[in-house]
């Protein structure tokens, strides 16, 4: 037996840990190596320990070497997943149990009558299948024209439908309380805004951007004040896109609103047309013509040489010379 | 997905549609299955990875956590340059590449000049950050700069000999939370039977000061001693470094709670028609039904009907027997 000195270490022989809490570095050890020798020291006393209750259990003899049992670990580490909730019952058997309906067990193969086998209960070869129906005997109450045959297969469409429906909802109840089986995942496939059958347009990711964008700043103050999710992005366009004048004005503003009803009726009502007129811009645009009509006849004076039949590639049929106000360059012309 | 007509339609309180998807494979099946909560959880797998700037001595860190927890982890090379694990809005990265990767522990490194060879070691639960420490490494020395005699070297995933010295484990808040947290990456697969000839590696920690851990892996040697414990020397194989506390975060009260909640907690259910004495010890009770004697029918002929059958022919004919005799004697 070694020598008890203080040595209530606390062993976890589950864990096959050792922990000594009552050692202390008085002083810190001058050099490394130092160090290094003295946490050797306590390590390998911990772990002579931590061995001594290890192979005092029982072991078995197997064919690589002694086998022993662990018992549990004693020190509680946090899980890494919740605990598996139990699966609620279904909508049937909640009616079976209110009702006290017990499963029976069922065969795999059932006596058929028709053809004097044992045949399968469901399946290829089945039992009671549609297709072995040779004759279906008219009722008073079919309409005559209508295919009893087509009519079985509907009825059997319309329960399976049903069937997968309760099926869907019973996942989703299970779902909602976080108790859905491992295998099945849920997907939301998308939604139907009009009644039609259209199939669903996938949407790319630019416009998607772009329309979560215009969602994002779509608030009275430009979303800048809305609670953003941890990790989302700013959104591409911020700030408002138009802006409004103030309702009420402040006083050494001046009044903004005067000044902008003034331009437009000025621009309106106007007797001479040099004022609505932008003679700066009108005159650029005029040298700007007159430039490139040089060029042209230049080119076209060189090329016409080469006789080349190349139709030119066309360039802007539809010049927008930009008359923004009501024939203006023509009127710039003036003499 | 089946079609709604416009009268179901306007039936239907919730207009998402959903489509349940279950696996066309078996192997598909056996992973999701692996993946879901259990009662009872086996080891967690680590997720090793990176920041926009790492230096050298923390790739070789890396790398080897990498190496000793060879069955249990995943290695992200790339840099990744959104993940801020302290902050409210930077751990979405993380949560997504555990989710994605079934991991529940993460040891992420980053380099930068306020915080250099930083290491942040957290564990998540259900795949959201738990807990977070944040540690600088000084004075690595990596597995190759230690001689050692190589035929002593510790097996991959052997269940290892954990060691905690100081009472600073003890006594510091921030050093008890790495002690927790070193714990859950170094310790592997929780198992039940354990090879006593497989044991072979131990990891040291030494509380040197009150925010400085002395972090070592030896090899272990187990010598002839007198008795069926042998003597254990420990001779130093692998990384070894000093681990320096900077932040950490605990988990919040209730969210620990949760994460404690064992199996064992749960009500025990009481099995019935069981009761413990302490002399005889555990006693069962069965309760048999009536057999109703009379109805079951027998499969085989047994041999009492036989013998009766044998029986009657014997008797006939002792009958017939008699009548001739009695009309001979007649």
């Amino acid at each position: 037996m070694e020598t008890e000195s203080q040595k209530p270490f606390h062993v976890d022989v589950g864990n096959l840990l050792a922990f000594n809490p009552f050692h202390n570095f008085p002083s810190l050890p001058t050099s490394r190596e130092e160090l290094v020798k003295e946490c050797l020291q306590e390590g390998t006393k911990l772990v002579q320990a931590v061995a001594d209750s290890l192979f005092n259990l029982p072991s078995t003899e197997d064919v690589d070497g002694p086998l022993v049992k662990l018992p549990p670990p004693s020190t509680k580490l946090p899980r890494e997943k919740h605990l598996p909730k139990p699966k609620p019952p279904t909508k049937w058997e909640e009616f079976a149990k209110k009702k006290g309906i017990q499963k029976r067990k069922k065969d795999k193969v059932v006596w058929d009558e028709q053809t004097g086998t044992w045949k399968r209960r469901f399946g290829y070869d089945r039992v009671n299948d549609d297709k072995d129906i040779p004759i279906i005997e008219a009722k008073m109450a079919d309409e005559p024209g209508a295919d009893p045959f087509a009519k079985r297969q509907d009825d059997k469409k319309k329960r399976v439908e049903k069937q997968e429906k309760n099926r869907l909802q019973n996942l989703k109840q299970a779902a909602k309380i976080g108790a859905l089986p491992s295998h099945v995942q849920l997907a939301a496939t998308a939604l139907p805004i009009t009644g039609t059958q259209a199939p669903p347009k996938k949407v790319t990711k630019d416009e998607l951007g772009n329309v979560a964008g215009m969602a994002a700043t779509a608030t009275a103050s430009g979303g800048k004040f809305d609670r953003k999710l941890p990790g989302e992005k700013p959104a591409k366009k911020q700030g408002k896109h138009r802006k409004f004048l103030p309702v009420v004005e402040g006083s050494g503003i001046g009044s903004r609103e005067k000044e902008q009803t003034e331009n437009v009726l000025n621009k309106l009502i106007s007797k001479h047309s040099h004022e609505i007129l932008n003679v700066g811009k009108a005159v650029t645009m005029y040298n700007v013509k007159k430039e490139k009509r040089a060029r042209n006849k230049r080119s076209q004076e060189g090329k016409s040489a080469s006789a080349t039949n190349k139709l030119k590639p066309k360039k802007q049929l539809h010049k927008n010379t930009g008359k923004k106000g009501p024939g203006s360059s023509k009127k710039g012309k003036a003499k | 997905m089946h079609l709604y007509t416009l009268q179901t339609l306007r039936f239907c309180s919730s207009a998402i549609m959903m489509r349940i998807k279950t696996p066309k494979n078996g192997r598909v099946r056996r992973e999701l299955e692996k993946r879901a909560p259990k009662l009872v959880e086996t080891g967690k797998k680590t997720l090793i990875l990176q920041g926009t700037k790492t230096s050298g001595t923390l790739n070789g860190v890396l790398s080897e956590i990498y190496h000793l927890k060879k069955g249990g982890a995943v290695r992200f090379t790339r840099k990744n340059d959104n993940i801020r694990p302290f902050e409210s809005g930077g751990e979405t990265s993380l949560e997504f590449f555990s989710l994605k990767t079934d991991c529940s522990l993460f040891v992420y490194g980053s380099h930068s000049k306020k915080r250099p060879n930083n290491l942040v070691i957290g564990r998540m639960y259900d795949h959201h950050v738990y807990d977070l420490v944040e540690v600088g490494v000084e004075n690595f020395k990596s597995i190759e700069s230690f001689n050692y005699d190589k035929k002593m070297a510790p097996r991959v995933g052997s269940k290892p000999f954990i060691a905690f010295v100081g009472e600073g484990f003890e006594n510091v808040d921030e050093l008890k939370h790495l002690k927790e947290v070193l714990l859950d990456l170094l310790r592997g697969e929780v198992v039940e039977n354990i090879n006593l000839a497989g044991v072979d590696r131990a990891y040291v920690c030494t509380a040197i000061s009150s925010n400085k851990v002395y972090l070592t892996h030896c090899a272990l040697r187990l010598k002839k001693s007198g008795t069926v414990v042998p003597r254990m020397e420990l001779v130093e194989v692998g990384p070894s470094m000093d681990l320096v506390v900077r932040r950490h975060r605990l988990p919040n009260e209730g969210l620990r709670k949760e994460a404690m909640r064992t199996a064992k907690d749960q009500p025990k259910k009481k099995i019935k028609n069981v009761s413990s004495d302490a002399i005889e010890g555990t006693i069962g009770k069965i309760y048999i039904p009536d057999q109703k004697v009379g109805d079951v029918a027998l499969p085989n002929k047994a041999k009492g009907v036989k013998r009766e059958r044998r029986e009657a022919k014997k008797k006939e004919a002792n009958e017939r027997a008699s009548k001739k005799q009695k009309e001979e004697s007649e």
